[in-house]
């Protein structure tokens, strides 16, 4: 398991993975004074929902390159004969997608940050809320992944798969900043669920796949 | 000792009734050969013996470890060949994956490109790798997709005595194939 989380972590750095991941949040972070102006107050007080946007779609990015190329490499074949399951794999998919996709992640948040001119109790809030978000979204992602392997035009669909069951989590993200009270926590336990249910649906998406 | 037991086999794709009822024993040492027409369902009724797809009808039984080699090398392209391989050997849950790795690629003839990455490998270099991970996993059970695709007069011979050691040190294996192999005693399951 810990081979197969380091392969994918190494595969996904090794590619630049994530030089194109922060590029392109960083880009989707800037577009937003772009489209609404300069208004310093206005920016502070939306911009940890332009994170978390941004953040969605900088998770979005790899799907394609999650499941599907390895069950075309043979890799999944490989695994399932040597006696790990479709859930086990999907599960070490999961752990190696956070892996690669959070840290680059978060750190481009302090930059985003700045742009965005947010306040540090603000930053703080979305840090956190960044970190027990990503889990699920990482999770759902890997889910996405596997669902749509094998589909032409594999990346268009996972969009449209993806975002939808990514609300939650935005909701909850974006509210713990707006200062509702359990915010967080109501993060975390979304996270949680996506956690526990992502690996078992992606798990009998990649058995249906190897059929 | 019996390694691979099927018994009435039926395998289908995509709804289409492919082969039936095929029944297959094979104990130390023993071979099967699978033998069909493109089509037939040759790779379909040996992922149905590796557990990969499942029987239309009937039942398979392994006993021990298996080694499966399919059409696709499952080799990542960026890594150094040795690497590669280690990579496999140590997800066999069989101690001293090194020499494991070092003993099959002496056994294809690739000890000299164990550090070229994958990626630069011919196609018939590609199918030795995959047969050097086959033999690196030391499973008691071969099973063996097209093995000799792409490969020239020399390895196929190379093939041929690295299964026939296979069966001698007590492994069975079965073999999906379009080309003439010499493989000595083999059942054949005709398609």
């Amino acid at each position: 398991m810990t081979a197969l989380i380091w392969r994918d972590v190494r595969r996904y750095y090794a590619g630049g993975g994530a030089t194109l991941l922060v590029g392109f949040f960083l880009l989707v972070a800037t577009l937003f004074p772009f489209a609404i102006g300069p208004d310093a107050t206005l920016l502070a007080r939306v911009g940890g929902g332009v994170i978390w946007a941004a953040a969605l779609l900088a998770a979005l990015l790899p799907v394609e390159r999650l499941v599907a190329p390895d069950l075309d490499a043979g890799v999944i074949d490989q695994l399932v004969v040597r006696g790990r399951t479709p859930a086990m794999i999907a599960l070490a998919k999961v752990a190696a997608h956070w892996l690669a996709f959070a840290p680059p992640l978060l750190l481009a948040t302090l930059v985003a940050a700045a742009l965005l001119d947010l306040s540090a109790e603000q930053l703080l809030l979305v840090l956190a809320g960044l970190a027990l978000g990503t889990p699920g979204l990482a999770a759902l992602a890997v889910a996405t992944a596997a669902l749509t392997a094998g589909v032409r035009g594999a990346g268009a669909v996972a969009g449209l798969v993806m975002l939808p069951l990514a609300v939650p989590l935005l909701i909850f993200g974006a509210g713990a900043l707006a200062g509702e009270g359990g915010g967080l926590q109501l993060l975390a336990a979304t996270s949680l669920v996506l956690l526990v249910g992502a690996p078992v649906a992606a798990g009998a998406a990649i058995r249906a796949a190897l059929e | 000792m019996t390694l691979l037991a099927a018994r009435g086999l039926a395998v289908a794709r995509g709804g289409r009734l492919l082969a039936e009822g095929v029944t297959l024993e094979l104990a130390r040492g023993g071979a099967a050969l699978v033998t069909g027409a493109n089509g037939a369902g040759k790779s379909s009724l040996l992922r149905v013996l590796a557990g990969l797809l499942a029987p239309a009808a009937g039942t398979v039984e392994r006993f021990g470890r298996v080694a499966w080699m399919g059409e696709a090398a499952a080799l990542d392209p960026e890594r150094a060949l040795a690497d590669a391989l280690r990579f496999w050997a140590a997800q066999d849950d069989v101690p001293a994956a090194d020499t494991r790795v070092a003993a099959a690629l002496a056994a294809v003839a690739l000890e000299d490109i164990a550090d070229v990455p994958v990626r630069l490998l011919s196609t018939g270099q590609r199918r030795r790798a995959a047969l050097a991970r086959v033999a690196a996993a030391s499973a008691p059970l071969w099973l063996l997709d097209e093995p000799a695709s792409g490969l020239d007069a020399a390895a196929v011979a190379r093939l041929e005595l690295l299964i026939e050691g296979h069966r001698g040190g007590g492994g069975a294996v079965v073999v999906a194939t379009h080309q003439p192999l010499a493989l000595p005693d083999a059942t054949e399951v005709a398609l």
